[in-house]
């Protein structure tokens, strides 16, 4: 996945660390490894590569990551 | 970012299901589904069997009935043919709708009641502890098939489209969006509507067959996945193992309380 | 229920009579499916719900049909199914769901010889424990016994009211014989007929508790799609009607459902006595049987035996205090059956062995008749009197 060209985005990225179970699953679809698993937990490790893609929102099983992409609010 | 909450139960929270099962991302889509069409919370009925994806009633904020197993698509055709302008939506598993539920899981398709049935396959019973179901793919293990699983599997789509289901299709949850449009599809059919979701099981069935974690086995689901299109070129012996997803089957089929209405109207008296 | 009628003299058999009973307590939703002897109810209703503005739907089979009996209830509409002892061995389970999440609903049994295939023809009695215990754990129900094709009529339109006032499912236990029969019958006109209807709520959404321990043991139950987006489940559950394992909720919970019944014992249990006052032997029976006895009574009166006869409408509850009062004024029970004595132990637990408690019983797919009944009057009016 080469990284094109792309613009400052202002993402906020909100993890809930009681609903998050360890899967991983969000870390495995990050296309930009803006996220790393931290004493099996999500963490956000590289915001800045966030390009509010949302595959991580949308694969979490358990409601515990959310995205928020300000420039679209 | 989706606002889910607004059709959650949250206080219910965290989910009961098991790290990396794929049942939390075929909730998500359901929600999201059901925004996208825009549909009154009081106007959506949900009706679940017995099962881990049946639990899924207790976390969303609609009318909701948790069933007995086997026995949800029959508790939702009392629903919808008694009050037929709620959007009535069955959420099953392989056992509950194929196995124990199978008679009904047919006789409903057959009748083409408007029904939305998001059935979960992840090839096991899962909250039992991992018994083999209808659809193990022969020769994988289970708690009760511990020589391997030797029967031959059901194809979940191909039942409800021989029984006269008038929207029939499967996706996975490795493709999140995919999954709630076809969901919303479904909704939107005026007919039995089946969504085969695959949904990986990786403490009861993961495990005992050592395909790894939940990310793993929706990794594997992403590699197996055929597009219906491309899966109707290809012969059984390469289709071996793969996943077809897609839209089998849109038809226009007569609606059995649309029918029934029209023998209502010629015959009620003006009581 | 009174005796009045719209003047207009049918003659009809039970099992019509229990379709007509249903339409006039306003039931608007039926499912069953094809079984001997109840299939004519099923027949009635596919002709004329559609006239009331109802649904009939025969289902793939009877678990079918009383989960979507069930279902139905729940959007506010008055359901019912309709069957035989097979079937009704196949809604066991989902009888004991209605009772578990409380959805008013009436199921009918036309009972025919058992086990198994049996007698499909024929009467019996046989499966009255089954509609005590026949589905798992411990639990209450409400069943009602008719004994002419005007009282099935009377009863059918009682079993939808107790259904509706106490939120649970109710039995509704006919024969063959009730079932079949052809009498001439007086029907009540709809606006003769009391109708209940359930309890609705009427605050918020965020207040109501669909299990709530309320007074009266009966929650207020709201129709799917009225605004109270509830859970129902069959898992125990608290007050809010989510699952719980909280044993101090569970135990709430299984006594408000068995006080919702004990308590109101008064209201439901239901007999009538036939030349009780003078009566040395009291006859204990229920349904078509029950025609025999009142025969055999007159019979014994004329050989000058005081006999009387105690009539069950209610069979559940159980008229436990009823019978340890009249057994204090007669010297002996003969309970008369179509099957070996199910009530017969009942009574004699009731009886607690004041008096001895004798039995007439007949499983051969006769009925009994009252000469039979006679016979055994006599013997023990030697004997014992």
């Amino acid at each position: 996945m080469t990284l094109t060209v792309k613009e400052k985005k202002d993402v906020e990225i909100e993890i809930s660390e009681a609903w998050c179970k360890g899967c991983v699953i969000c870390v495995d679809y990050c296309p930009h490894d803006v996220l790393i698993m931290e004493r099996g937990k999500a963490k956000v490790a590289n915001l800045a590569a966030c390009t509010a893609c949302m595959l991580c929102e949308l694969h979490c099983p358990d409601f515990a990551i959310v995205v928020r992409d300000k420039s679209k609010e | 970012m989706f606002n889910y909450d607004q059709y959650l139960r949250i206080t219910k929270f965290p989910l009961i299901w098991c790290p990396g099962c794929g049942d939390g991302i075929v909730l998500k889509s359901l929600v999201r589904a059901i925004d996208k069409l825009g549909l009154e919370k009081d106007s959506v009925c949900m009706v679940s069997g017995i099962g881990c994806a049946s639990r899924l009633t207790g976390y969303v904020d609609f009318n909701t009935l948790h069933t007995t197993h086997g026995r949800a698509m029959t508790f939702a055709t009392g629903v919808k043919m008694a009050k037929p302008d709620l959007h009535v939506i069955v959420i099953t598993g392989d056992g509950d709708a194929t196995a124990i539920g199978g008679n009904h899981y047919i006789h409903a398709a057959r009748r083409n009641i408007d029904l939305t049935v998001i059935l979960f396959n992840n090839h096991i019973y899962g909250m039992t502890g991992g018994q083999v179901s209808p659809t193990t793919p022969k020769g994988m293990l289970a708690s009760t098939a511990p020589y391997g699983s030797m029967d031959h599997t059901f194809n979940i789509s191909g039942l409800a489209q021989a029984a006269g289901a008038s929207f029939v299709a499967r996706a996975s949850v490795h493709n999140g969006v995919q999954l709630e449009n076809y969901i919303a599809k479904a909704i939107q059919n005026k007919g039995f509507s089946l969504v085969e979701a695959m949904s990986p099981c990786p403490t009861a069935y993961g495990r005992r067959n050592r395909l790894g974690a939940g990310v793993d086995m929706i990794e594997d689901l992403k590699r197996d996945a055929v597009p219906y299109s491309k899966a109707k070129k290809m012969t059984p012996e390469e289709l071996e193992g793969k996943v077809v997803t897609g839209i089998f089957i849109n038809e226009e089929h007569p609606e059995c309380r649309s029918e029934y209405q029209k023998i209502i109207d010629r015959f009620q008296k003006e009581k | 229920m009174s005796e009045k009628s719209n003047g207009k003299a049918r003659v009809i058999t039970g099992n019509e009579a229990c379709a007509e009973g249903a339409l006039a307590a306003g039931m608007r939703f039926f499912a069953g499916y094809p079984i001997t002897p109840s299939s004519e109810i099923a027949e009635v209703l596919s002709a004329k719900l559609p006239k009331y503005g109802g649904v009939f739907l025969q289902m793939e089979d009877e678990l079918g049909s009383i989960g979507a009996i069930i279902g139905a209830s729940l959007t506010g509409t008055k359901t019912m199914t309709a069957t035989s002892g097979p079937g009704f061995s196949l809604m066991q389970e989902n009888l004991g769901y209605a009772v578990m999440t409380e959805v008013p609903c009436v199921i009918v049994n036309v009972m025919r010889g058992g086990p198994s295939t049996g007698l499909p023809t024929l009467p019996s009695q046989g499966d009255v424990m089954q509609a005590r215990w026949g589905t798992h754990g411990d639990h209450q129900i409400i069943a009602l016994a008719p004994f002419s094709v005007r009282e099935t009529f009377d009863l059918t339109v009682r079993a939808f009211n107790l259904a509706e006032k106490y939120r649970t499912p109710v039995i509704l236990l006919m024969d063959e014989i009730i079932g079949h029969v052809n009498e001439k019958v007086y029907l009540p006109s709809e606006d003769e007929i009391n109708v209940f209807d359930r309890i609705r709520p009427t605050g918020s959404l965020e207040e109501y508790l669909p299990y709530e321990h309320t007074k009266s043991r009966v929650p207020a139950m709201a129709d799917f799609g009225s605004g109270y987006r509830y859970h129902v489940t069959g898992l125990a559950h608290d007050e809010t009607g989510f699952p719980t394992n909280k044993a101090s909720e569970i135990n709430k919970l299984m006594d408000r459902l068995d006080q919702k019944i004990s308590m109101n014992r008064e209201d439901i249990i239901d007999f009538d006595e036939y030349m009780m006052e003078d009566a040395e032997i009291a006859i204990l029976s229920y349904g078509s049987t029950a025609r025999s006895s009142r025969h055999a009574v007159r019979l014994a009166r004329e050989n000058g035996i005081n006999v009387g006869l105690m009539r069950l409408r209610t069979i559940w509850p159980f008229a436990d205090e009823e019978i340890k009062k009249i057994s204090e004024k007669v010297k002996l029970w003969i309970v008369v059956e179509m099957n070996r004595g199910q009530i017969a132990h009942e009574v004699e637990w009731a009886v607690a062995g004041k008096i001895p408690v004798f039995k007439v019983n007949r499983i051969d797919g006769d009925p009994i008749n009252p000469l039979q009944i006679l016979e055994k009057i006599k013997e023990l009016a030697n004997v014992q009197l």
